[in-house]
């Protein structure tokens, strides 16, 4: 086959769906008009841990519009069986939470009722006239006082000898504080039943992952079970599992026979939806005199629920990013009286890179060398986790590129050098890497005889553009323009998908929309050339391209038909085809990964210990780019991510009763506007063939990755003061 | 005016009475140019109308606090939280949402400023982020981009469109 021309792909395009977002018309999960819905509010527990010894609920049902108080007292049993296709996102192992089917408290806010009324006033009010009496017990919220599970345990080489043998050893241990994705849409359900048909408009990333939950949770066909999501206000991870609140949505509707809406407070996101746990990590690291690592030591405790037991990626950067001999981890997660966490942004990555970036910048200014050149110096050759060739790794690539266009020479190696009266200036920088994630995807591609062309698949679009991206891909295969390409997406009705997370969709569900469009194209031109009417016919299918939603001859333009006339001509009403992708099966020949350098520059007051980011760089190795307009918004959302959990996110947990104290937007901090200077994405050009057929390697996650410690290597720079803690508050610089 | 006059410890001792009906009120005000009259629970807040009476969902509930901006509308020219705005209050108020900007399939200069900078991802907080762009053009809040970031900062975008919401502020403030 002639390859298609490239139109859309790699063109910086507007969003597809920026007219219904930016006049309020894109539906977001509560705000489908469903006939007589009526509204649901959750009451929390006010216990950390403990059992329920009674509910009093007369207060709540005499309010008028109230019309049912459900509880364990009198909730219906369901069955939660296993999920189908249960996996450690939307089910870590363990007995997930089972809403209202017993007495037990397992942590501060856990749903201990539900209060359904005709108008959301009545059941707001409702909730807060529900009594809850417990017989509480002291719960355990702190990471480093609670005993651990059982490690998992990587080795390579002899660590511990390798450690006594170097030149240059450091002991350091680092605590990043646990973040919530706080995405500005509250998570919300509405469910309506139809006899024993459920229909659900949900806040998620994975609508099939919805569906899966709920059919288990009440012991339904999967099929019987619908979910609908066409727009996600944000998610950053949050929506990669049906929640507890999902559930209870539901269960209301066939208590009530309502269809019934539950819209999570802000306050409820701390602890109805997952958080990015709190870690501390221990790293040791041993190199020669010339900044050669010769080993390195990672401990490290991550927090995780006492019924559930939630791991993440946070163990590869350290086996693969640096060339390292010897290297031991130990990862131990803490059941804790907490709600369960959830992958968040980079999961993993994003925390193991803060430490490891945080060390080589220790290890740099130990050495007196340049931070640059100190990583350059341990460029593995190979990944030595799997011993595979990398499929593509242009990390050094990424640091002379960033160098240059930052102006890192104009960096004083020397710690708190540059000042500008109150405030004390300083540079950093740090690596960056993401596992190039794919998964088994499936896409519909319906080509229709007006010559307009529709697009399905069951994915989500929570923010980076997948209407847009998937169009422009669908559009050059097919060979349309992107207004006659309809694309469609979060409806558990459509093809499957994977969880529309860890920067996997456009790897994935890219691959499988350009396979159905590529099937249908080549339907289009066997079509053609086997038809005596077509201006094509007995032409070489290989030498004809499709543009414009006309096909051609290559090499002469003027031979050939609109896909129109093609179609109406062998009355046609259409063409389909089921596009699918998935990865090769079996031992991988490469290591996939994408990878970033991130350049930042601090002031900090020298008085105050206050930290404004002045401006930051990323460049990316992430592969193709589909979309350079969404991908640049991508990476600078990312960097305002990162100055998030930088320097000011962190959840307060007051541990005598678990409760989570700055529940709430003005209090757990996010970056706001003024936060915000000058930020700069550069994408390096090229593909990465082996990964998938678009050539695409995810960037939603890595452009995440290695903001947070070049911040904090720019705060060193400043100041010469090492935080080891994250976020880096004015009260630890003070 | 909160709960229609019952706290839980008598309606604990009087389980069976019904609580009484919450106060309403009758309230005449103009959306987007319609004028309206509504009886409304004196409870309801200016967003929970919008959205939940009016199905104009275009302006969004993020906290419900006023600490986030997705619910910002202009009430008289105004940009206020709708959020925090009690419903009761407005009578006679002229109220602008997201759905009241654009002239017919017209898009308001800053609603296409938007679209052309990128300056949204999710979208979420969008309807927000344009309500109080239009506002802090309104107020002449737009000397130098520190100035609009500092206008802007009652509006948080969690997908982190800051750089690009500042350029299509700039971009709109610069052609009038």
């Amino acid at each position: 086959m002639s390859p298609q021309p490239q139109a859309a792909v790699g063109a910086p395009l507007s969003r597809v769906d920026g007219r219904l977002k930016v006049t309020g018309k894109a539906k977001y999960a509560a705000e489908h008009n469903v006939d007589g819905a009526v509204h649901a509010v959750i009451v929390d527990a006010t216990i950390g841990r403990g059992r329920i010894t009674s509910i009093d609920t007369r207060a709540a049902l005499a309010q008028p519009g109230v019309l049912r108080v459900i509880s364990h007292r009198n909730a219906p049993k369901l069955p939660y069986r296993d999920n189908a296709m249960s996996n450690k996102s939307n089910n870590p192992p363990g007995r997930r939470l089972r809403v209202f089917q017993d007495d037990r408290v397992l942590f501060h806010g856990q749903p201990v009722a539900v209060v359904i009324a005709t108008t959301l006033e009545a059941a707001q009010h409702g909730a807060s006239l529900v009594k809850v009496h417990y017989d509480a017990a002291p719960p355990s919220t702190e990471l480093t006082k609670a005993k651990a599970d059982k490690p998992t345990k990587y080795a390579r080489g002899d660590a511990e000898a390798g450690l006594r043998n170097a030149a240059v050893r450091m002991d350091l241990t680092y605590s990043m504080a646990r973040n919530h994705h706080n995405a500005m849409e509250p998570h919300a359900t509405i469910a309506r039943w139809t006899g024993d048909k459920l229909t659900v408009w949900d806040k998620t990333q994975w609508v099939l992952g919805t569906q899966t939950e709920i059919a288990a949770a009440f012991g339904l066909p999967q099929d019987d079970v619908r979910v609908i999501s066409p727009f996600v206000g944000g998610g950053f991870g949050s929506g990669l599992r049906g929640w507890p609140h999902v559930i209870i949505a539901a269960l209301a509707a066939r208590v009530t026979k309502r269809p019934v809406k539950l819209v999570l407070s802000r306050k409820q996101q701390y602890f109805g939806t997952g958080f990015r746990p709190a870690y501390e990590y221990r790293l040791r690291v041993g190199s020669d005199r010339h900044g050669r690592l010769a080993a390195m030591a990672h401990e490290l405790d991550a927090e995780t629920s006492s019924y559930e037991t939630f791991t993440e990626g946070v163990l590869p950067p350290g086996q693969m990013l640096y060339s390292t001999p010897n290297v031991q981890q130990t990862y131990r997660t803490v059941p804790l009286d907490v709600n369960t966490p959830i992958w968040m942004r980079g999961p993993g990555f994003a925390t193991a890179s803060f430490v490891i970036e945080s060390a080589m910048d220790e290890l740099a200014h130990k050495l007196d060398l340049d931070p640059i050149e100190l990583r350059r110096r341990n460029e593995p050759d190979e990944d030595q986790s799997s011993g595979r060739p990398f499929s593509t790794r242009r990390l050094r690539e990424c640091y002379s590129v960033g160098a240059r266009e930052f102006g890192w020479h104009r960096r004083n190696a020397k710690p708190r050098s540059r000042r500008e009266g109150d405030w004390l200036i300083g540079m950093g920088m740090a690596a960056g890497v993401y596992d190039t994630a794919r998964m088994p995807a499936q896409a519909r591609v319906r080509l229709d005889a007006d010559g307009t062309a529709v697009v399905e698949t069951a994915s989500s679009d929570m923010g980076p553009g997948t209407y847009t991206s998937q169009t422009q891909v669908a559009a050059d295969a097919l060979g349309l323009t992107m207004r006659t390409v309809d694309f469609r997406l979060g409806d558990s009705l459509f093809p499957p998908t994977p969880p529309h997370g860890g920067s996997m969709t456009m790897a994935s569900v890219g691959s499988a929309v350009l396979d159905g469009c590529n099937q249908v194209r080549r339907q289009a031109i066997k079509l053609a050339v086997e038809d005596k009417e077509s201006p094509l016919y007995g032409v070489d299918a290989n030498d004809i391209v499709v543009r414009g939603g006309r096909l051609h001859l290559k090499n002469n333009p003027t031979r050939g038909e609109k896909y129109q006339q093609l179609l109406s001509r062998n009355n046609r009403t259409h063409l389909e085809a089921q596009g699918s992708f998935a990865p090769p099966s079996g031992t991988q020949r490469y290591s996939f990964y994408a990878y970033n350098a991130t350049f930042a520059e601090v002031a900090v007051d020298a008085t105050l210990g206050l930290v404004r980011v002045r401006r930051m760089l990323g460049v990316y190795d992430a592969g193709r780019i589909i979309s350079p307009t969404l991908a640049d918004s991508q990476a600078i959302g990312a960097m305002v991510g990162g100055i998030g959990t930088a320097l000011l996110e962190h959840t307060v947990t007051d541990h005598r009763d678990g409760r989570i104290v700055n529940a709430n937007l003005a209090d757990y901090l996010v970056p706001v506007n003024a936060d915000v200077p000058d930020l700069k994405a550069i994408y390096l050009d090229g593909e990465d063939r082996e990964a998938d057929p678009l050539g695409v390697k995810g960037l939603g996650e890595v452009v995440m990755i290695g903001v947070a410690p070049a911040i904090a290597n720019a705060v060193f720079n400043a100041t010469g003061r090492r935080i080891r803690q994250l976020p880096i508050t004015a009260e630890a610089l003070l | 005016m909160i709960a229609g006059g019952v706290t839980a410890g008598s309606a604990l001792g009087d389980a069976q009475a019904a609580a009484e009906p919450a106060p309403t009120s009758r309230v005449a005000l103009t959306v987007n140019g319609t004028r309206r009259t509504v009886t409304v629970d004196n409870r309801t807040s200016l967003l929970d109308l919008l959205r939940e009476h009016f199905g104009l969902t275009g302006s969004k509930k993020g906290c419900n606090a006023g600490a986030c901006g997705a619910c910002t509308v202009l009430v008289d020219g105004q940009r206020v939280n709708s959020c925090l705005t009690l419903t009761v209050r407005l009578e006679g108020a002229e109220v602008t949402t997201i759905e009241g900007l654009a002239d017919g399939d017209e898009l308001h200069p800053l609603q296409q400023a938007f679209i052309e900078q990128d300056a949204f991802q999710c979208g979420y907080c969008t309807p927000g982020q344009i309500m109080s762009g239009v506002g802090c053009i309104k107020e002449g809040h737009t000397g130098s981009p520190e100035e609009i970031r500092e206008s802007m900062s009652g509006n948080i975008c969690r997908c982190g469109c800051y750089v690009k919401i500042v350029r299509a502020v700039e971009q709109t403030a610069g052609r009038k």
